[in-house]
């Protein structure tokens, strides 16, 4: 009779193959050459013109004396669109692409416990979240110290710190930036378990964090902003006062941590018992 | 490693079952009412092969998607390998390989990229023997030499075999097979059939739906027939054969003539067909019936007597006629 091993109680091979999914598909690949595409854009395009005057913002006007600032100026404007289509389509793929292909059926009757895989495929979303942010701010730091070399760091409140000191605070913001959006990986997990269409689920991921920036930009319903999943995204800027301001980064990261659990409950409910026919 | 050592780090199930599969009055009704499978009493022996026989919709599809907890009935009970389903799927379902409703596999993946994929997602599998019990599983099934290619551009039958390939990835107590050969060419469907009589006579217990008769008689021992989500018919192929009725032909140019004298004859059911009559043998002699319809003057041009086959069976059993040919 057929013997088989005892089961392992932690392996991270799921995991691995789930990351090795992610990275290995030729769509997302091009997705990360898009990610890079703006740090390049902005650092050749301030490489040509030359320095800008501080009518341009105080990070621009400083980009030719730190290459460090690339990278965050980057993050900042890959923020509204481009890193949430990134987050939203991996999520939005995650099980509805399983399940699109009939994969789904297979990883469930191996067995892969549901709630397991969940827990699974939302770890991959949170590590592709991080890659993603770090990315951008890699491909901003490296092309902007090649480009205009290392030098102080002027703070949003006037003080200057060294190269060192603002490459933490760049660490410090990627972190941020990293649970932000993998909050909305969450909401991605639980909006890619309603349906078989994984383009749908992104679509649905992208509107949603479109809208939310567009309701937060409306005075009118200032009453709903607190509750945005987006409205604390730009918080990340107090990590560049000195001292830090941490109250609304302490929130936002309430803020995003209520709302993965949320939305990882609501996928593991919708999930966990549903009929897989296809 | 010594056997003890082996034994003690094993996962074993509890009982040892004399049936592989049981239900009882297992039901699903969908969302819009339509039940797909109504209150069917599944028993698969131990060491059967058991083909689960219906025309497409009849609900086998359906069933085995019940059986591997894929989805829930709506009522009834079911177990595997002695173990009540869905409750003790992390420890039974390592045991049994399956094919539901056709291969399904990453595109963009190789066929073997694809197996070391559902290999890592078995916790009880090592990732040490991965690589050999992966190469062996190809090889098993034809598949060495296109392992190496994108899942994409297989062709039916090459998708069909991956299928097999990674139900067979771990020694396996049962396998659930749907359609197993559906989409293989003539060799391929030979050599699936050949593969799955092998597996049983080393002792794992095979469930396979089909709607191919033929497939049935080559390999299975033991039969279920579905038929409009009810279960008509389930018992061993040699036990079904014996319960069927034996029928005669006479072919002749005096129908009316040869019906009166087998009613005389008190043969059960003759009826008229296109080149003389029909009707069951029953227990009477077949030189009896010949003798007599030639002393009753009825120009008999051929005689036979035939088994009723496997087709007939199903006829008899759903009252309808089979997709045969596909």
């Amino acid at each position: 009779m057929s013997v088989l091993e005892r089961p392992r109680p932690i392996s991270t091979r799921l995991l691995r193959s789930e990351l090795a999914l992610i990275f290995g598909r030729r769509r997302n690949i091009a997705g990360f050459g898009v990610l890079a595409a703006v740090p390049v854009i902005i650092a050749v395009a301030i490489a040509i013109t030359g320095p800008t005057g501080a009518e341009d913002g105080l990070l621009f006007s400083q980009v030719t004396s730190n290459g460090l600032v690339v990278g965050l100026i980057a993050l900042g404007l890959e923020l509204p669109l481009f890193l949430p289509l990134a987050v939203a389509a991996i999520s939005g793929d995650t099980v509805a692409g399983e399940a699109n292909l009939g994969t789904l059926r297979y990883l469930l009757v191996v067995p892969v416990h549901r709630t397991r895989m969940l827990a699974v495929k939302y770890l991959a979303i949170v590590i592709f979240s991080a890659a993603a942010v770090l990315f951008v701010a890699a491909v901003g730091v490296l092309l902007g110290l090649l480009l205009f070399g290392a030098g102080p760091v002027t703070l949003l409140s006037g003080s200057q710190i060294g190269t060192a000191e603002g490459l933490g605070r760049l660490l410090l913001i990627c972190g941020y930036l990293t649970v932000c959006l993998a909050s909305l990986g969450a909401i991605g997990l639980f909006i890619s378990t309603l349906t078989e269409q994984p383009i749908g689920a992104t679509i649905a991921v992208v509107g949603l964090a479109v809208v939310s920036q567009i309701l937060d930009a409306i005075p009118a319903v200032s009453v709903i902003h607190p509750y945005l999943p987006t409205h604390y995204w730009l918080a990340f800027g107090d990590l560049l006062r000195d001292p830090m301001s941490t109250d609304l980064i302490a929130t936002g990261l309430l803020s995003a941590a209520v709302y993965a659990a949320i939305f990882w409950t609501a996928a593991w409910a919708r999930f966990a018992g549903k009929d897989v026919t296809c | 490693m010594t056997a003890a050592v082996t034994r003690s780090r094993a996962t074993e199930l509890t009982s040892d079952p004399l049936l592989a599969v049981s239900s009882s009055a297992l039901t699903k009704r969908f969302r819009g009412g339509q039940v797909a499978v109504d209150h069917i009493d599944l028993e698969v022996a131990v060491g059967s092969v058991y083909g689960f026989l219906g025309p497409n919709g009849s609900g086998k599809t359906t069933t085995i998607r019940m059986l591997l907890g894929l989805i829930r009935p709506t009522s009834g009970t079911h177990s595997l390998l002695g173990e009540p389903m869905p409750e003790r799927a992390g420890e039974v379902l390592p045991h049994i390989g399956s094919l539901v409703e056709g291969p399904a596999f990453h595109p963009y993946l190789s066929g073997r990229d694809n197996l070391s994929r559902l290999d890592a997602a078995d916790r009880h599998a090592d990732a040490s023997t991965a690589k050999a019990r992966i190469g062996a599983a190809l090889d098993r099934v034809g598949l060495t030499a296109a392992a190496g290619k994108r899942y994409r551009i297989y062709s039916l039958g090459m998708r069909q075999r991956l299928g097999l390939c990674a139900a067979l990835l771990q020694p396996r107590r049962l396998l659930i097979l749907d359609e197993p050969t559906n989409g293989l060419d003539p060799q391929g469907t030979r050599e699936v059939r050949s593969l799955i009589t092998e597996l049983a006579a080393s002792g794992v217990t095979v469930m396979l739906s089909t709607h191919l008769l033929a497939e049935v008689e080559q390999i299975c021992s033991h039969v279920g027939v579905m038929h409009r989500g009810r279960l008509v018919a389930q018992s061993s192929l040699a036990e079904l054969r014996a319960g069927s009725a034996t029928r005669v032909h006479v072919e002749t140019a005096d129908p009316d003539l040869a019906q009166r004298c087998l009613t005389r004859l008190g043969l059960p059911d003759p009826v008229p067909d296109e080149s003389g009559v029909t009707a069951e043998l029953g227990s009477a002699d077949p030189a009896a019936v010949v003798s007599a319809l030639v002393h009753d003057g009825v120009r008999v041009q051929a005689f036979g007597v035939r088994a009723a086959d496997l087709e007939d069976l199903f006829v008899g059993l759903t009252g309808e006629g089979f997709d045969v040919s596909a």
